[in-house]
């Protein structure tokens, strides 16, 4: 650890998780901390009692920059309007896991943001203590205050931080117990509330530097297409107009503002030609079908004897389930400002991963990453779609050509039409059951295009089925694909959990019950690896069940499904009512264990969010392609949820006390099978593909 | 190009830019109101919403030629202190997740509330259903525009 005195007297204390077990403490000067040493987290104090607290991590809208501070304050003892949170730019000397992703913010950084508030609060007290000449132990601190009861004396964390700045950081500190937080477990609002809501400059599209030119790039037309000739004249001649520039299969139109530069790149002419294979979804349905027969598969998991699992089994359940390809559509679309100078590069913009930012741009330009800084903007939104740097990339490709600084920006049309899908996938599922509808084997196959493994072989029921055999197959496709929101699981927890409903129901057991079963079988007598918490699986099976009244309701039809996901257990109860003979969703219970809640307020909005988001794609979401094009391209023609396609959300958490886990992705995996179980149990139809309005179930149902 | 002469949060402002251009890049690329957003383009997404002459209206499809005296607001002016009821309101129920497209729904509500000062839930869904919110934050748009409703005289 180290600290410093700042400049107005107050406390600045770096922490450095990463060099030691033990923090180390040293004095250093403000000039060395803001120009990185070694710190990874830090926090300071001004004489004032204003406690600045930094956050690292990029905002995307999970509430990163609400929670961490919140964790560093709560063990801090401070007043929380006292507090005043700042994004940290990216540095690797100070932070680690800058990176929003994976749901693995506050997992990672739960301990070291505790430790750096309890170390800080430590110091206070030490210094209190020798200033009021009385023993630490006796000392106690409340809102940024340490409080010395048997004299009634009180003195505040501002007026003791310069004498703090000065101690030893201690290397051994206590960590509140859990029952005694104050502030951890409450509702926080976001701390940005009023900078959003009055319009101040928060995000990367709204990025503004002075003598900046705008960009835009035309992309090839389809997947599997590359440029032919470019003529650029009539483009570059439209007023605004800076340069056009070429590189790679882009053409990029700059200019001095983003209406011009639009208009300009309409004026292009640019020929394609064919590349690779320009697929159709048409291709996609018939590849699906030829690859889960006869594909070459990978081996994911294998328990016990399969085949003779299911020679020998009274009843075979077999089943398939086919998604289609997601663009992520985050509000605000990709942009980046690169300016790309003789001693170094700058990058400002919205990134899930700055450090990659920086390394691709180093990379590209054969510099030093030192030389590459990376200021993290406010994200309008990323689903995963922020993780990867091509988008940072083109900024820095065309500042360079230019020799200029550039925000470059991509419309709608570009962000639905430039790749980078969740992958279109299809699974099949096979149970067989005993004479006593028990199910004694198990079989998935994945079949995905550009989705790695399709499947998440050590997820239930894995480790409760005797006889298992988990594989995949992929399909490569010029069509791009990447991480979208909860990765693979986000359609395939609801074909498993689905297909798990179909087994229930033909087994004759109650599917919560049926589920309940298998996990009992798994605690006592465990196949192979079990990479999950049987209990705290249960233990979410059992509060959606109650708190929703499984089994108990007569005027709704009820689903169930349960998903374990980025450590965190979801599971929820769907309810429908027939209203003029057709399904209406009204309501959604979700019962979540993602450990210790951090804020409620933001761990509800992650929980409703992730379930409309998790509802509104299994409903509407369809990307598909003619000849490599994607067939839509804006909001007109690709549907997403609106306000009055929502049913009523109930949230619920378990309170185990146990560290945090995954909350950005969790709630939305188990979604489209609540649904579609009790859309089965209202009507008898069984939804397999998404999106559901495109099935039987839904024709003549808007 | 041409010069335009726009009334916007009370105050005068001038753009020299060609008649198309969207009233949104107007106010976002040349006189540095960026509050207002881009989403779409083409009056799907509501990001862009503003008040033309207290009516909301989706700006990115808003030829600044068109705009002439009429009167604008932007979310940069729906108040002097950022404490108009419905801003209030998004406050008090902590309604933004990532808060890209919060200025739109904002303007929206505000619009609605000053037809309809106490909207019903289906009135309220009836008039925000042209905003999008891709975290889904749509249960508190819909309460907070109930609370607003109660702060509107």
């Amino acid at each position: 650890m180290k600290l410093a005195a700042t400049a107005g007297g107050g406390l600045l204390l770096g922490f450095n998780w990463t060099n030691s077990g033990a923090a180390t403490a040293s004095v250093v000067n403000n000039t060395a901390l803001a120009a990185g040493t070694e710190f990874n987290s830090y926090l300071s104090i001004a004489a004032d009692g204003i406690v600045t607290i930094f956050s690292p991590n990029p905002e995307v809208g999970q509430g990163i920059k609400t929670a961490f501070p919140m964790i560093v304050a709560e063990e801090l003892d401070v007043d929380w309007t006292k507090v005043k949170t700042v994004q940290a730019p990216l540095d690797k000397n100070k932070f680690e896991r800058q990176v929003t992703g994976g749901s693995g913010a506050i997992p990672h950084s739960w301990k070291r943001l505790r430790q750096a508030g309890a170390t800080a609060r430590q110091m206070l007290m030490e210094a209190a203590a020798k200033r009021l000449n009385v023993p630490a132990g006796e000392l106690s601190t409340e809102k940024g205050m340490v409080i010395h009861k048997a004299s009634n004396k009180k003195l505040s964390y501002g007026e003791l931080a310069a004498d703090a700045a000065k101690l030893t950081a201690p290397t051994d500190v206590k960590l509140k117990d859990i029952k005694d937080f104050k502030l951890i477990g409450t509702s926080v609002k976001n701390v940005e509330n009023k900078n959003l809501f009055t319009g101040k400059p928060l995000f990367g599209i709204d990025f503004h530097r002075e003598g900046m030119l705008y960009a835009m790039i035309q992309r090839p037309s389809a997947f599997g297409m590359k440029i032919k000739s470019a003529d650029v004249t009539a483009a570059k001649a439209m007023p605004g107009i800076v340069d056009v520039v070429t590189f790679n299969n882009n053409v990029a139109v700059v200019g001095k503002s983003t209406w011009q530069v639009m208009k300009a790149r309409k004026a292009l002419k640019v020929e394609y030609e064919k590349e690779g294979d320009l697929e159709s979804t048409s291709d996609h349905d018939r590849l699906f079908t030829e690859l889960m027969n006869n594909g070459e598969a990978t081996e994911r998991r294998k328990d016990g004897d399969v085949e003779a699992a299911f020679k020998n089994a009274a009843k075979v359940i077999k089943s398939e389930y086919q998604c289609p390809f997601l663009p992520h559509s985050p509000l605000e679309p990709m942009n980046f400002f690169a300016h790309v100078r003789p001693d170094g590069v700058e990058l400002v913009g919205p990134t899930q991963t700055p450090d990659l930012a920086r390394n691709e741009t180093a990379k590209l330009l054969g510099i030093d990453p030192e030389k590459v800084t990376v200021e993290m903007t406010r994200m309008g939104g990323g689903f995963g779609r922020r993780l990867k740097a091509d988008f940072a990339i083109e900024a820095v490709e065309v500042s360079r050509l230019v020799k200029a600084p550039v925000k470059l920006i991509w419309t709608r049309e570009d962000d639905m039409t430039g790749g980078s899908y969740r992958p279109a996938v299809r699974y099949r599922f096979e149970a067989a059951l005993d004479a006593q509808g028990n199910m004694i084997g198990y079989k998935l196959r994945g079949v995905g295009i550009n989705a790695g493994n399709s499947t998440r072989e050590h997820n239930f029921p894995s480790g409760a089925v005797d006889n298992l055999l988990i594989d995949s197959v992929e399909h490569k496709s010029p069509i791009t694909t990447g991480a979208w929101r909860a990765p693979i699981t986000n359609f395939l927890a609801f074909a498993e959990q689905s297909f798990l409903d179909e087994v229930a129901i033909t087994a004759g057991k109650d599917p919560v019950q049926f589920r309940l079963d298998l996990l009992d079988k798994a605690k006592k007598a465990p196949v192979g690896e079990i990479k999950y918490d049987i209990d705290r699986m249960k233990a979410v099976i059992q509060l959606a069940a109650e708190k929703s009244g499984w089994g108990k309701k007569k005027d709704v039809a009820q689903g169930f499904s349960v998903y374990f996901s980025h450590l965190s257990y979801v599971a929820q109860v769907g309810e429908v009512a027939m209203q003029n003979g057709k399904p209406v969703l009204k309501k959604i219970y979700a019962a979540a264990d993602c450990g210790v809640v951090v804020n409620l307020s933001g761990a509800r909005q992650q929980v409703i969010g992730g379930v409309v988001d998790g509802l509104g794609h299994a409903m509407y979401g369809n990307l598909t392609f003619k000849e490599g094009a994607p067939e839509q391209t804006n909001y007109n023609s690709y549907r997403l949820i609106r306000i009055n396609e929502i049913p009523e959300v109930e949230v619920h958490f378990v309170d185990n006390g146990i560290d945090p886990t995954g909350l950005g992705e969790p709630a939305l995996p188990p979604t489209g099978a609540a649904v579609a179980n009790a859309i089965f149990k209202a009507t008898n139809k069984r939804l397999k593909n998404q999106p559901f309005i495109e099935q039987d179930a839904f024709k003549g149902v808007s | 190009m041409a010069k335009y002469k726009l009334q916007i949060n009370s105050k005068s402002y001038q753009a020299d830019v060609e008649p198309d251009t969207p009233l949104l890049w107007v106010l976002r690329d040349h006189l540095g109101l960026v509050g207002t957003k881009y989403g779409c383009g083409i009056a799907q997404c509501g990001a862009c919403t503003v008040h033309v002459n207290g009516e909301a209206v989706r700006s990115c499809v808003l030829p600044v030629s068109a705009v002439g005296t009429s009167k604008v607001t932007t979310i940069e002016g729906l108040s002097e202190k950022g404490d108009h009821p419905v801003q209030v309101a998004w406050d008090e129920v902590d309604v933004a997740q990532c808060g890209y497209c919060q200025a739109g729904q904002i303007m929206t509500a505000a619009a609605l509330l000053k037809k309809k000062p106490k909207p019903s839930s289906e009135e309220i869904d009836a008039a925000m259903t042209g905003n999008i919110c891709r975290c889904g934050t749509y249960h508190r748009i819909r309460q907070a525009v109930q609370v607003a409703s109660t702060k509107t005289k």
